[in-house]
């Protein structure tokens, strides 16, 4: 059989991608996520002295403990499989990228294995943000120095 | 290529072991003997599986009333980096060696290779087979045990479980292994890991219709033709490849799939089960008791095997596969 | 109004995680990919002065995205250029701190130490 012929055949036969379903449910978990962050945002506000402007790193780094929690009962494998970018997408996700492979690779040590691999998954996020941030910036750098643009 | 074996020999002894989530299984009740802690409370997971290959031989062994000493080779295979699970469990075993990667195909090309040793006069008695587990391969294959992915319908799980045989001399209340097909490789193309079932697919139609033109024979030769690990997809697409080919609907009903039944309709497995162990541990259970009380009395069994590696897929490489195939009689 | 700030934060979180899907999905494209596309998407947001705006109108739904890391290192190059110029660009990125990322780091440490492996089916 030819190869063409087959990628026919393999096509007609394997079902396809549900992408209205993933997309719903990804919006509904992603939304409700959000949601939860946002009523976090509320209480540390309310309960303690932070302001719009600084509630920011609390939430985030209260969303990602929850996210260890998630993670380290096996809980956000399920979740992950059921709504794909709705939880892999907001930092809950990259929480648990980082987790999971710390978890993951302490059998090979602190070192060599926490250490050498926490960053498996998630590195090329922080990688792209940075060099992203970077020439964003310069580009601006340069559009400002001639007049172009303001800061 | 097709081996006529001429002094037909027997698989004398056969054990079967498995994890946890494996109890699942519809052929749990084959199984000798199913573990609580997937680790085999050992710390890593690759210990574990050491240990569970270890177990799996020593049944097959005692099964035979005999001890390591008494056999002669070793072969066998998994699938974690450089086969170290099965390596470290040889060590164990203290049996001469040769490990063995045909990725799912190495359950079938073990007894292949294993039969011709026995064939030769080289090996009175050879232990054969494979194993997998579970959290070892998924997160040297696809991601950390933990990481929230989210997987396709396409795509099967890792079982947990290990199957071997003892191979030895011709012995007519044995089942026998008269023939055996080493398939070629077989690429058409296919890049997504989340869909062996499609990638596997043409190479067991290459190996089983090799197997039966060279034979001179039909799917009515035979009360049994099983693939090691298509799944419900692959399955399905092998089917289809055979009807294009002429094969009648009656014929078809032969063709099953271990990984396909594995779990049976639990959707939680998506399209079934996969792994070295998953077709080691059906046939070196579930067929071989069938073969024995006479409800089978010639089966085919051809395992598949993807031949990728997790760098290669990085590397943008389609995935290469094989399939290994041994013709099973009972007198 | 409390209700309709929730409901932005919904809405506003849920579309960013649906393009993130329609991403993976049509374009075949694994998670990594698809967050390292989204990151680079929200730093160039952040250039053009609109992600900002978004983060008024949906607080955590702009905030809790991964798009956000992408506007934090951003504005943190931002501020620093402007203060500093070329240098600034630099050195500006990791002053803003990135909470998220030191989190992860630490509650992965943490959970290593807790946690062990098991192979959950859904």
């Amino acid at each position: 059989m030819e190869q063409e012929q087959y990628k026919t055949l393999e096509q007609q036969v394997t079902p396809p991608t549900p992408y209205l379903k993933n997309a719903i449910k990804a919006f509904i978990v992603g939304g409700i996520i959000c949601t939860i962050g946002h009523a976090i945002t509320y209480f540390y506000i309310i309960f303690f002295d932070f302001t719009e402007k600084t509630v920011g790193n609390p939430t985030v780094s209260t969303m990602i403990f929850l996210s260890m929690l998630l993670t380290g009962f096996g809980l956000y494998k399920k979740l992950g499989q059921f709504a794909g970018a709705g939880s892999a997408v907001p930092v809950t996700g990259f929480g648990n990228a980082v987790i999971s492979a710390a978890i993951e690779h302490r059998t090979e040590g602190v070192v060599l294995g926490i250490g050498g691999n926490i960053f498996k998954l998630a590195g090329s996020v922080i990688l792209f943000g940075v060099a992203s941030a970077f020439f964003v910036a310069l580009i601006k750098l340069i559009l400002v120095s001639i007049g172009v643009a303001q800061w | 290529m097709v081996i006529v074996f001429q002094t037909k020999p027997s698989i004398l002894a056969n054990g079967a072991v498995a994890g946890p989530l494996e109890k699942k299984s519809v052929f749990y009740s084959y199984f000798d003997s199913i573990v609580e802690d997937e680790r085999w409370n050992q710390k890593t997971n690759e210990q574990g599986h050491s240990k569970m290959i270890l177990e799996a031989c020593e049944i097959v062994m005692k099964k035979a009333d005999i001890k390591n000493t008494d056999v002669d080779y070793f072969l066998s295979g998994d699938l974690v980096n450089q086969m170290t699970p099965t390596n470290f469990a040889a060590r164990d075993l203290a049996i001469p060696f040769i490990g063995l990667f045909s990725a799912c195909a190495t359950s079938i090309s073990s007894i292949i290779v294993a039969s011709l040793l026995t064939e030769l006069g080289a090996s009175q008695l050879s232990v054969a087979g494979a194993s997998s587990q579970h959290n070892a391969i998924e997160r040297q294959f696809r991601y950390p045990n933990y990481y929230g992915g989210q997987k396709p319908a396409t795509a099967q799980w890792t079982v947990t479980a290990a199957g071997y045989a003892l191979v030895g001399k011709h012995n007519p209340e044995y089942p026998s292994v008269v023939a055996a097909t080493i398939g070629k490789v077989v690429d058409y193309g296919d890049t997504n890991p989340f869909h062996m079932g499609g990638a596997m697919a043409p190479a067991a139609f290459e190996t089983i219709t090799t197997h039966l033109k060279q034979r001179n024979q039909k799917f009515h030769d035979y009360d049994l033709i099983m693939t090691g690990d298509l799944g419900k997809i692959g399955l399905q697409i092998l089917k289809t490849m055979f009807v294009q080919s002429g094969i009648k609907q009656d014929e078809l009903q032969l063709l099953r799939d271990a990984g396909a039944e594995f779990y049976g309709e639990d959707q939680a497995f998506l399209a079934g089960a996969s792994g070295a162990g998953c077709s080691a541990a059906v046939y070196y259970s579930y067929i071989i008791q069938q073969l024995k009380t006479g409800r089978f009395k010639r089966v085919l069994l051809c395992a598949t095997g993807s031949l990728l590696s997790p760098l290669s897929f990085q590397q943008g490489e389609s995935i290469p596969c094989t399939a290994h195939a041994i013709e099973l009689t009972m007198e | 109004m409390i209700f309709m700030d929730f409901l932005i934060a919904f809405v506003v979180g849920g579309i960013i995680c649906l393009i993130g899907q329609l991403i993976m999905d049509f374009g075949k494209l694994t998670p990594g990919h698809t967050l390292s596309i989204l990151v680079v998407s929200g730093s160039i947001l952040s250039g053009l002065g609109l992600y900002q705006p978004l983060i008024d109108l949906a607080g955590a739904g702009a905030t809790i995205p991964i798009t956000s890391f992408g506007h934090s290192l951003t504005q943190g190059a931002f501020a620093e250029a402007e203060k500093h110029g070329w240098v600034g660009v630099l050195t500006g990125m990791f002053e803003v701190t990135s909470s998220g990322i030191s989190a992860a780091i630490v509650f992965g440490f943490i959970a290593a130490f807790i946690f062990k492996p098991k192979g959950k089916v859904n």
